[in-house]
């Protein structure tokens, strides 16, 4: 009963509005026919398909550790991930131990397992997959709210300097030059030790300093599309400013909008990973690639060398970049074939 | 040509406040004195007396528009007081020391990956079309994949414990200091190619199909020349935008790199702020970094200015 409770809180709620979202916005553009082109040339491209097959995988993974419940008021917190690998007998050993071991590795007196572990275990005797796994979410949740932080900002700002212009446009310009002439990096650091570590702080940090990039390209988009004759038909028939810019020139930056917004995800669970390492990213406790990568590569100096951690948690990241790249790659293809590379 | 010079110059002076801006904000609005004294002294319970010591000490006992005109004055004469942390020394002597290192590692892999990359761009494109580029362009996507940190350690690992090229960390002034930074600039320079140089080939497919280069062909230059000559030459002027607009990209390798392979540069003077939580050196880092971004910017706008007589401000 108590389970029962603690499973319907806001944060279950959260993975499921999104995928509602997502459902809902893709069956409403499928009405569209820009859209449904686009999804046609798509589902033609065979690597694309591949690539999101791969992307759902992740986002499934994501999915099982983000609803999480308790079975009484005295027992933690458990994710259905962890549940699946309690099921499973892994628990928690002594130490390192290779993939597929039964003993220990790195102790003068080998111990005994207790259970296996496909990918080993690291230094504190967790399981290097499930800390993979978790990984995954922490990813997934950093490249998704850093969008959601960043996408709405640069629109805001990039539409309304735009269509606007003089003082406006002065004032947004000056604002974004500014921002943009701090190395991403320093600003990040900076907004990350004054807030403090922490997975929402990494993705106002991120989202912060990279609003800039995209705000300059919805300026521009707007520019060419504020004297194009629709817009003046549509101030001919006194369509309200507001509308014209979320109604009529909004639609027409979403392609453009997209395609940057897929690559620059990729970017963002990147930067995870370096300001992870650097000790201001994601807590210790909460699974990371940043953080398994920073830990295992003072372990490449052992012997025997432990490399199941780093590989693991490498693999993850660059399995889910590499699809996260190609498939912007195709979805830019899809929806403007004038954009192809080459 | 000089009015328009000065004119440029003038228009950093607003920006550079609003970094000051920014950081101050940043550092002295969103974190009372009373928590970063706390942070800082050393003692477990400060008592009263000892925070206000440090305070005015500090200068966080002025009114907050007296602090901001006092730290952007300071910043603008590059004096940017002593360090945060107890004990801490002047930081204008630490740069000074630990400049050095960070410009020869950024300058060398700077000049060495633009060097490679475009060779290989202009190679990649003499071959467009065929499997050789189909092959590279790939290749440069899953290479772009790879995170920054695995290539440092899997460049320590390979280029300097297995292969035992350049000693694997560490650093000696002077000439010596060369041997020190090789690897760091190979580590570099491989871990920048694949977006730069993915990113060059499509610079020069823009110029190939442009109406000069078949002009040359039916001239009868060879495709060799066309390339290398014509197309070079006009494919520069995005190039050159996008390798400076990497300039911020640089202070990543520096703090990465620099802490790596254990270099006392301005990126590990900076990493050992960050341990510290000594935010008067990572403001005077963001202000460092964003006055050599600017500086960047403004040459390339008055280089363009100069091979252009179109481009001028406004």
């Amino acid at each position: 009963m108590y389970a029962l409770k603690s499973i319907l809180c806001f944060s279950n709620l959260l993975p499921f509005v999104v995928i509602a979202l997502l459902g809902f916005i893709y069956v409403r553009s499928k009405k569209q026919p820009l859209w449904a082109e686009a999804y046609r040339r798509l589902s033609k491209n065979r690597l694309a398909k591949l690539t999101l097959a791969v992307l759902a995988i992740y986002a499934l993974i994501a999915f099982t550790e983000s609803i999480s419940w308790q079975n009484s008021r005295i027992t933690p917190q458990q994710s259905i991930m962890d549940r699946v690998f309690t099921l499973a007998h892994v628990q928690r050993e002594r130490t390192y131990s290779q993939p597929f071991a039964h003993y220990t590795t790195g102790e003068p007196h080998p111990h005994k397992l207790k259970g296996w572990h496909i990918l080993g275990t690291d230094g504190a005797g967790f399981d290097v997959l499930l800390e993979t796994l978790r990984g995954c979410h922490t990813a997934m949740l950093i490249g998704g709210l850093t969008t959601a932080i960043v996408t709405p900002l640069a629109l805001l700002f990039g539409i309304s300097a735009g269509y606007y212009g003089k003082g406006v446009d002065d004032v947004i310009q000056y604002i974004f030059t500014v921002v943009a002439s701090v190395p991403s990096i320093l600003l990040q650091i900076s907004l990350l030790l004054v807030l403090g570590q922490g997975v929402v702080n990494i993705c106002l940090a991120l989202g912060l300093t990279g609003w800039v990039g995209l705000c300059r390209l919805v300026r521009g988009e707007t520019l060419k599309h504020r004297d194009r004759e629709y817009v003046r038909a549509a101030k001919a028939l006194g369509v309200s400013n507001m509308r014209i810019m979320t109604r009529h020139i909004l639609p027409n930056l979403l392609p453009i909008v997209i395609i940057s917004s897929t690559l620059a995800f990729s970017g963002y669970v990147l930067s995870e990973t370096i300001l992870s390492y650097l000790g201001i990213g994601v807590p210790a406790g909460v699974g990371s690639w940043g953080n398994m990568i920073d830990a295992a590569r003072l372990e490449l100096s052992r012997s025997p060398i432990i490399w199941w951690n780093l590989t693991s948690a490498s693999a993850a990241l660059f399995i889910l970049v590499l699809a996260l790249n190609i498939f912007g790659d195709a979805l830019r293809d899809a929806i403007d074939p004038r954009l192809r590379s080459n | 040509m000089i009015g328009y010079i000065i004119r440029r110059v003038l228009y950093a002076i607003p920006i550079l406040i609003g970094v000051c801006f920014i950081t101050f904000f940043l550092f002295y609005m969103t974190i009372s004195p009373q928590d970063l004294a706390r942070r800082n002294l050393s003692a477990k319970n400060p008592t009263q007396q000892q925070i206000k010591a440090w305070e005015i000490q500090h200068g966080y006992n002025k009114p907050k528009w007296q602090q901001f005109v006092d730290t952007t004055k300071g910043l603008f004469l590059f004096d940017f007081g002593r360090s945060d942390s107890v004990g801490g020394g002047k930081i204008i002597t630490r740069l000074k020391q630990s400049w050095l290192p960070s410009f020869e590692i950024a300058s060398l892999s700077f000049i060495a990956s633009l060097i490679i990359n475009l060779t290989a761009a202009l190679i990649i494109a003499y071959f467009r079309g065929t499997y050789l580029d189909t092959f590279a362009t790939s290749l440069c996507v899953v290479m772009m994949s790879i995170t920054y940190l695995l290539y440092i350690i899997a460049g320590q690992f390979v280029l300097g414990r297995l292969m035992r090229i350049s000693p694997i960390a560490g650093y000696l002034p002077g000439w010596e200091s060369l041997r020190f930074v090789l690897l760091p600039v190979i580590v570099a320079v491989i871990s920048g190619f694949a977006s730069d140089t993915r990113l060059y080939r499509t610079f020069i497919l823009d110029e190939i199909n442009q109406d000069y280069v078949r002009t040359a062909r039916a001239k009868g230059v060879s495709e060799s020349l066309v390339l290398f000559r014509h197309v070079l030459k006009n494919a520069a002027v995005p190039v050159i935008t996008n390798t400076v607009s990497a300039i911020p990209a640089l202070f990543l390798g520096s703090i990465l790199l620099e802490n790596f392979f254990n270099i006392p540069g301005l990126g590990n003077y900076l990493v050992d702020a960050i341990n510290n939580q000594d935010f008067a050196v990572v403001r005077a880092n963001v202000f460092i970094g964003a006055i050599i971004t600017i500086v960047g910017y403004m040459m390339t706008d008055i280089g363009y200015a100069l091979v252009d007589p179109r481009v001028r401000l406004e």
